[in-house]
């Protein structure tokens, strides 16, 4: 038996009616262990105007590099309190910010490890369907062996690499751009 | 742990492209470099888990929750949540909104002249039970017109937004009511390549589900990709 698989459709204009109940901007309680991060950024399109109705959402492991999911066995704790799950709204000037702690790194293929990384689904009207993206973090020695980096284009590769906006380095900033010379790289996967 | 099963890929025109023209927001919001295609890991196989508490008891319910009673057509919607393979996906979020009976979303950017409805305010979720079943009680939406083209009409539609078990499956739809004539015109129903995938997005009229002298059912069955069978290693 093989069913079709359900068609995407666009969030359309509308979609904090729907989603804006489980907004979640800090994706770690309080007494979740980990380094505490700040992550804004902000989305444009492709006359550089900023993304006002988009939602971001995040899915991460914790500290340890564990996620909250029945199919992570590894021998590992993950806080009861800890999902994992961010969503983000954009707000007028196309901006979005999250507060979580900062994911361990998790199992890639065979016996590798993948670099840390928060995975990236973004909602918009204009959009058929969702865009998926991956954060990973600035100055990480394992980003350069890490294997869906290593997928994608060289001279694009910045794009998924969040860059610490100032003095403070627990202060990231990751942009969207959805077209253009430095547009996003997204994922099929 | 890294030999556990991926997912199958969305059957090839079931899936809208990014971009569609004769749907003007994808202009300027599609991606226009190739998507890099990247081996399912841990990181997508896996996705949040909502537990029971996660949603009230009533969540359910659109027509409930306010003073009186919504004005329109009220309807029950229910379905199954499956996987490609015809296997039920227990235990999945679902998220519902929508625009009242005269066509108008209770949001600030809606200026269609129609009028709002102190009685609904267009949104519930509920999960899945251990059989995939789920179940709304609402009011039939209104057709909308939006400025795409010329005299261009909404067909009367439910969003729903799905988590099912793992990242990769979160799949954001819209649900169609049978016999629509604006069908044919939408750019989003015509945006889905495959004809047998895009009649899927329109529910079916459901005797048995239609409660006497209460409300008319209908049916809208969801399909998810499902788990391969061989190790996610490509």
């Amino acid at each position: 038996m093989s069913l079709l698989t359900t068609s995407s459709q666009t969030v359309g204009p509308f979609v904090s009616i729907g989603f804006a109940w489980l907004t979640t901007t800090d994706i770690a309680p309080p007494f979740v262990a980990g380094e505490r991060i700040t992550v804004e950024g902000r989305i444009v399109d492709g006359d550089g105007k900023p993304v006002s109705d988009a939602v971001v959402e995040i899915w991460q492991a914790n500290a340890q590099g564990k996620y909250a999911h029945p199919d992570d066995t590894q021998d590992k704790p993950v806080a009861a309190a800890f999902r994992g799950f961010g969503r983000i709204p954009t707000d007028a000037q196309g901006g979005f910010r999250f507060t979580t702690i900062k994911p361990g790194s998790v199992p890639g293929s065979g016996a590798t490890m993948q670099a840390p990384h928060l995975m990236v689904s973004i909602f918009m009207r204009g959009l058929l369907k969702r865009l998926i993206s991956r954060i990973y973090f600035p100055d990480n020695s394992v980003n350069a062996s890490d294997a869906v980096l290593a997928l994608v284009p060289a001279d694009r590769r910045a794009t998924l690499i969040a860059k610490q906006s100032g003095a403070d380095a627990s202060a990231l900033t990751w942009n969207v751009i959805l077209q253009g010379a430095d547009e996003t790289v997204f994922f099929d996967c | 742990m890294t030999n556990l099963p991926g997912y199958r890929r969305p059957f090839f025109g079931t899936q809208p492209d990014y971009l569609y023209p004769p749907y003007r927001s994808t202009v300027k919001r599609a991606p226009t470099r190739p998507l890099v295609l990247i081996p399912q890991t841990l990181s997508e196989i896996t996705g949040p888990v909502f537990g029971d508490d996660t949603v009230g008891a009533n969540d359910f319910d659109l027509t409930g929750g306010h003073d009186g009673d919504p004005l329109g057509e009220r309807i029950i919607v229910s379905g199954r949540v499956l996987d490609d393979g015809g296997k039920a996906v227990p235990h999945a979020l679902i998220e519902l909104w929508q625009a009242n009976a005269s066509g108008r979303y209770r949001h600030d950017v809606d200026n269609h002249d129609a009028p709002l409805d102190p009685n609904f305010t267009g949104c519930g979720r509920t999960l899945t039970d251990a059989q995939g079943h789920y179940r709304f009680v609402t009011i039939k939406p209104g057709a909308y017109p939006w400025r795409n083209h010329f005299n261009a009409w909404r067909p009367a539609h439910l969003h729903f937004s799905l988590f099912g078990q793992g990242f990769i499956q979160r799949l954001v739809t819209q649900m169609y009511f049978p016999g629509d004539p604006l069908l044919a015109y939408d750019p989003m129903y015509t945006s889905v390549p495959d004809e047998k995938a895009r009649a899927r997005l329109v529910s079916s009229f459901d005797w048995e589900t239609t409660v006497p002298e209460c409300a008319l059912g209908y049916r809208f069955d969801i399909v998810l990709n499902g788990r391969a069978a061989t190790p996610m290693e490509r």
